[in-house]
């Protein structure tokens, strides 16, 4: 419904010489600089177009659109907004076009002197740039009928679009709005025709859109502005609904249709819709009892001031009546407990209502700017006691900047989170709003914040969330991102941000009062990673369940995939044994071993230099930054190791092992432990003989026993961290990231020569084997080394029946956090296969019969299963759930 | 408003912008600096009698070093370009004044682009390869919507009709000569932009025939707006009526500072896009420092993110940064030119967009 709101579009009509008695006589006394004024106070309070006209017989109309013109041109707080270059005459038109620099709209051309001038006149504004208002106005005089007013714009459509190539939706409609209740028969219908004529333009010429100039339709009440400006309101509220886009109108002088009494809405609506015969006599009979009133906010009267404080600040609020809201949010803040409760209560409520009417349509824009600058000012009274009951001891728990994406102005909900957390004891950097992205980095980067909040209320805020979050991701930053406005939600913050951002934690806040709490634990050093892989564990659940409807499903039964298992002949094969049973610890491994193992690849695509090593350091482009990093990462390697900043720790073990079905049953020395595994149920094609095997783990373990598994883990060990954090401490992310990246080729390193050495001492199945460095890297060895989480095998829950095997927190000090990451981040594990068949696979998706046959396997719910297993599912689980439901 | 006369080089470009990421040359001032002529050898036989002193008035080699011109189109097109800009960016009447020349105007532009033109043939008929020339119509000196004077900031130095006519008869100048494109750039204030646009136009009526638009803005600083105050897509939004081939931004920034503003253009065009930055900013001796493949490395990473379809350089690039950009977008597809929705975008200095909701 805000959609529909943010839609309508308020041109400010102020600076216009017939409509405003005021700005004629500034022109006409050349008092440009005031005239100025009436255009930039018609901009701050909420036009989005300004129309400007200044058709005058007394003035060079010519002359004075161009001075204006070039006056407003440098004044960037007015030219923001797009011109109207409103004239009756095209002289005065296009002396105004040459004037602009952006894309304006021409307000009118129309049919009056037949199709030559007409398509003349759209020739040329095509040819400056501009948009086009089309008066409902033809050869035989203004359009009066809906039936007339679609004849003429149908023909006008058609002329531009076949004749003049004018795109439709720079084509604006103005079918003529003429004033009712006139007294003349004739005239009761003209609203209802204006509504009617709208409706069937906007249903059957594609991409236009509709104007009017508001004001004509009361003119019989002139002098009686309390009537004229709730009949303007209940115009608008018809006329929108009927699909009109944008009007001339003085929006800041309207009363909420909601407001206006019953007894005049009943009868000013019948005069609009034609509902009755004596509608006009009817709404005469009552006007006088309003007339003198004068101004919107006196339609009703003052009886609102003896009601309770709290429906008093709500109607501050909805009314942006900023009059008395400071005694009234000081009476309000003695009542209560603490000065927060009074924002958290009272006016967040009256801000609800606000918020709740401009989504009904009943509050244009402008009217809820007015209601912010109330709610602010209300906030400035509470400030210093919010201030003063903070705990002045300790500093800002954090700094959190805010912003409301480029593109869109709403910042209510972003102030009150802003200040919600400076009540909290945060430090806001608050960037207001219409805010490039490159400006969040630029600041972000500068203070150093530790984290940043985007807002926003329009649909395509969204887009510029994504893209924000893309630039982040790209500049390397992993700061918290929290999303936050009415049209966010969980779900696209799932599917198109959380994606965009993988390098940090990206949460919705649903409203102010969640911020807290989430910029709380994402700040907390304890429990930060945990919360932020919580979030974005549900998040890729979310999106994955959504990608999920479009995915080619075709699986063939578990059963039919078991039966295409891989053909391995057991009948003449002896698994090797290993030389010991149980598990073997390395402590403070020999670093040296590692660093002539590194696969150098992989780090210089950390850092985003493609191209294979060794070549990429002389390569003619990337060469020029791979050659240094190089040196700089050879220099560290040296201190690690001479240093001994790393302290390399592994685990292996070796279990007597038997396949059965998709399990392996290990025997331990406390008995039997099995592991699970998944099959590949992806079809496949030809015959039998050719056919290739719908793959699991357990295929390459003796279904007879007598076999061995193999697991481990491996890591740099914690030390190294420890390095990388004194580095970011002081400042030195280069060499922090450094000292990370070759934590992590050093845990691969690591995990290659165990395997290795697995290979040729302690499996000792390839006990001759001698391979280079490049045939390493490349695989070139029997058996494999899967790791719980990685294609063949992606529950990573399985990473815990591995951990337990191995004792891994103490045997090599890697722990698993509660998403089975494991901690060190430069840590590897996984499970050892030895036969010669064994290869690596991925699983791809599997279906729903697999899924209920493991967990009964695991011991486990379907739904734990599928939650762990999300990205490997052929079907949504919710669909499914649904379905089962429903039977 | 028709496109019936589209020309063999038009559709030759569009076909190939289909392939791959165009090549634009790089800067001809800078090669001229390099030439270090004296005022005689800018004045020529032809010129050594002008009242004036000639020594920097790059466009009227045009006529008295035409052979210098050509030679370095043909290092542009040797280093791998596609597409060279003909010498004219000073070339309208309005910025030949300062040299007394403003007559000379419409043959500089002639010469201009015959001399493009000559280059470009040659190099198709010796490697059989498609070459394009892009007549280029500069900003002009003066400002459309900024005041000269600070205490009068209703006052202009020119005017739409004043430069409409000079672009007109520089537009006509370079059909003439032999231009496949035209190129509007360094655009720093769009309302010169708009005027030289809405002459354009003018003069392909004239000329009977259409040429593929060129559109390159400028951003001036870091603020991320033209020097006339409008943002990237406000830019656009002035100048979409044009139909353009490309809109982009050149000049003023490096590579590394013009990153984000290509970005946003790409996401908001829905036309190709070209970026031709400056060999980065300018030292303190004025000079551009970026090495041929610093430039090529930023560009190289925008083709492969997808964000243009058009690149070359300006102030401070040479043919061997040329060839390393060519070298780094050659595996790079295309940026696909996405399909926006029709909705009434306008624009002051910031974009309006109005989505009708029926």
């Amino acid at each position: 419904m805000t959609e529909r709101q943010g839609t309508f579009v308020n041109i400010g009509e102020r600076t216009n010489v017939t409509g405003s008695a005021r700005f004629r006589k500034l022109i006409a006394e050349s008092d440009y600089e005031t005239a100025l004024e009436v255009a930039r106070q018609q901009v701050e309070s909420g036009a989005q177009i300004l129309d400007v006209n200044m058709d005058e017989g007394l003035l060079d109309s010519e002359a004075a659109m161009t001075t204006f013109l070039n006056l407003i041109a440098s004044e960037p707080d007015i030219s923001r907004v797009p011109i109207m270059v409103d004239s009756s005459k095209w002289t005065v038109i296009e002396a105004g076009l040459k004037c602009l620099q952006g894309k304006g709209i021409v307000n009118s051309i129309s049919l009056k002197e037949g199709e030559e001038p007409f398509l003349a006149q759209a020739r040329l504004v095509r040819r400056y740039g501009a948009a086009v208002v089309v008066m409902a106005f033809d050869e035989q005089g203004q359009a009066e009928t809906a039936e007339r007013k679609f004849e003429i714009c149908k023909r006008a459509y058609e002329l531009l679009v076949e004749k003049v190539d004018f795109p439709p939706e720079d084509i604006i409609f103005d079918p003529n709005i003429f004033a009712v209740a006139t007294g003349i028969d004739e005239h009761n219908d003209y609203a209802r025709a204006f509504f009617e004529g709208t409706r069937m333009i906007k249903e059957r010429l594609p991409h236009v859109h509709v104007s009017g100039g508001v004001s004509n339709v009361s003119f019989s009440f002139r002098g009686n502005n309390a009537v004229r400006e709730a009949m303007h309101a209940c115009f608008l509220y018809h006329a929108i609904d009927a699909g009109l886009d944008m009007a001339i109108v003085n929006a800041g002088a309207l009363p909420v249709y909601q407001d206006i009494p019953d007894d005049l809405r009943e009868r000013i609506e019948d005069v609009l819709l034609n509902r009755r015969a004596d509608a006009t006599d009817r709404l005469l009979e009552i006007a006088d009892q309003y007339r003198g009133a004068g101004g919107a906010a006196r339609v009703v009267d003052d009886k609102w001031r003896e009601q309770s404080v709290e429906k008093r600040l709500e109607h501050a609020l909805v009314h942006g009546i900023g009059d008395f809201v400071e005694a009234d949010v000081e009476e309000a803040r003695l009542q209560a407990d603490r000065p927060i409760h009074v924002i958290e209560g009272p006016l967040m409520d009256g801000m609800n209502v606000v918020g709740d009417l401009f989504g009904a349509g009943k509050m244009f824009l402008p009217q809820v700017v007015k209601s912010a600058r109330v709610m602010k000012k209300a906030v400035a009274v509470l400030l210093p006691h919010i201030e003063a009951e903070k705990d002045d001891t300790q500093g800002a728990k954090g700094k959190i900047l805010m912003a409301t994406v480029k593109g869109d102005v709403h910042d209510i909900g972003k102030n009150i989170v802003g200040v919600v957390l400076q009540c909290n004891n945060y430090e806001v950097i608050d960037l207001g709003v219409m805010v490039p992205c490159a400006k969040i980095l630029e600041v972000a980067a500068e203070e150093k914040v530790d984290a940043i909040g985007l807002s926003g209320l329009i649909t395509p805020s969204l887009d510029e969330m994504v893209y924000v979050a893309t630039e982040m991701q790209r500049e390397g930053l992993d700061l918290p991102l929290l999303i936050g406005g009415a049209t966010t939600s969980k779900m696209h913050t799932a599917v198109k941000i959380d994606p965009a951002y993988g390098n940090g934690p990206v949460v919705h806040v649903v409203d102010a009062s969640r911020a807290v709490g989430v910029v709380q634990e994402l700040l907390s050093r304890e429990r930060r990673a945990a919360f932020a892989e919580g979030i974005r564990a549900d998040y890729r659940r979310m999106a994955e369940g959504r990608r999920k409807g479009r995915v080619d499903r075709a699986r063939i039964s578990i059963a039919d995939a078991r039966a295409n298992k891989a053909r391995i002949d057991w009948s003449g094969y002896t698994p090797p044994k290993p030389a010991f049973e149980g598990l073997k610890t390395f402590d403070d491994y020999p670093l040296a071993e590692l660093v002539e193992r590194i696969d150098w690849q992989p780090f210089f695509a950390t850092w985003e230099l493609r191209g294979r090593f060794p070549d990429i350091l002389d390569d003619p482009t990337v060469g020029a930054a791979a050659r240094p990093l190089w040196n700089d990462a050879q220099e560290m390697l040296k201190r690690i190791v001479d240093e001994g900043w790393a302290k390399p720790r592994a685990v292996i073990g070796f279990w007597p092992a038997r396949a059965d079905g998709d399990d392996i049953r290990l025997q331990t020395g406390a008995g039997e432990t099995v592991v699970h595994t998944l099959r590949q149920q992806m079809p496949r094609g030809g015959d039998s003989e050719s056919r290739k095997a719908n793959l699991a783990l357990s295929d390459y373990i003796s279904p007879e026993g007598g076999d061995w598994l193999g697991g481990f883990a491996v890591t740099s060990g914690p030390e190294i961290d420890e390095k990388a954090k004194e580095f970011e401490q002081a400042g030195d992310m280069y060499n922090s990231i450094l000292v990370k990246a070759l934590a992590d080729r050093l845990a691969e390193a690591f995990a290659e020569r165990m395997h290795e050495r697995v290979r040729r001492e302690f499996w000792g199945y390839a006990a001759e084997e001698v391979l280079t460095n490049e045939q390493l890297i490349a695989e070139e060895y029997r058996g494999i080394r899967p790791a719980p989480g990685y294609p063949a095998c992606p529950d990573h829950t399985e990473k815990g029946t591995l951990f337990a095997l191995l004792d891994a927190g103490n045997t090599a000090r890697v722990e698993l956090t509660e998403s089975f990451a494991m901690m060190p981040a430069a840590s590897v594990s996984g499970w050892y296969f030895s036969h010669p068949e064994a290869r690596y696979f991925g699983l791809g998706r599997i279906e729903r019969d697999q899924v209920e046959d493991y967990a009964r396997r695991k011991g486990m719910s379907v739904e734990e299963v599928e939650r762990w297993l999300a990205p490997s599912l052929a079907y949504d689980p919710d669909d499914e759930a649904a379905k089962r439901e429903a039977a | 408003m028709t496109t019936s006369a589209t020309t063999q080089a038009a559709r030759e470009l569009s076909s190939l912008a289909e392939q791959r990421v165009l090549i634009l040359d790089g800067a001809m001032g800078t090669m001229i600096q390099g030439l270090g002529l004296s005022e005689e050898e800018f004045r020529g036989a032809r010129f050594a009698d002008h009242p004036d002193d000639l020594k920097g008035d790059n466009d009227i080699l045009n006529l008295s070093q035409p052979e210098k011109i050509e030679a370095i189109h043909l290092e542009y097109f040797d280093a791998g370009a596609d597409i060279a800009q003909t010498n004219t960016f000073n070339a309208t009447s309005i910025s030949q004044a300062d040299y007394g020349l403003s007559h000379r105007a419409k043959e500089i532009n002639i010469e201009g682009a015959r001399i493009a033109r000559r280059a470009a043939d040659k190099v198709r008929d010796e490697e059989g390869r498609p070459t394009f020339v892009a007549g280029a119509l500069g900003p002009t000196n003066r400002t459309a919507s900024i005041s000269p004077d600070v205490t009068d900031p209703g006052a202009r130095n020119t005017s739409f009709d004043e430069l409409r006519d000079a672009y007109l008869e520089s537009t006509l100048g370079l059909i003439e000569g032999g231009a496949d494109i035209i190129l509007v750039e360094t655009v720093f204030d769009t309302l010169n932009a708009k005027a030289a646009l809405f002459a354009v136009e003018e003069a392909f009526d004239q000329a009977g025939t259409r040429l593929p638009i060129m559109i390159s803005g400028t951003i001036t600083d870091r603020s991320g707006r033209t020097l006339s105050g409008q943002t990237p897509e406000a830019f656009w939004n002035s100048v979409r009526h044009a139909n353009p081939f490309s809109v982009g931004f050149n000049c003023a920034l490096g590579a590394k500072d013009l990153r984000p503003h290509i970005a946003e253009l790409s996401r908001v065009a829905d036309v190709r896009v070209s970026a031709y930055p400056n060999a980065g900013l300018p030292n303190e001796f004025g000079g551009y420092d970026e090495r041929p493949e610093q430039t090529a490395d930023h560009l190289g990473g925008w083709a492969r993110d997808g964000l243009v379809n058009v690149v070359g350089g300006c102030c401070g690039t040479t043919p061997d940064h040329i060839r390393a950009i060519a070298r780094q977008v050659k595996a790079s597809a295309p940026r696909v030119v996405p399909q926006l929705s029709r909705r009434l975008r306008l624009s002051g200095l910031e974009p309006f967009d109005l989505r009708s909701a029926f």
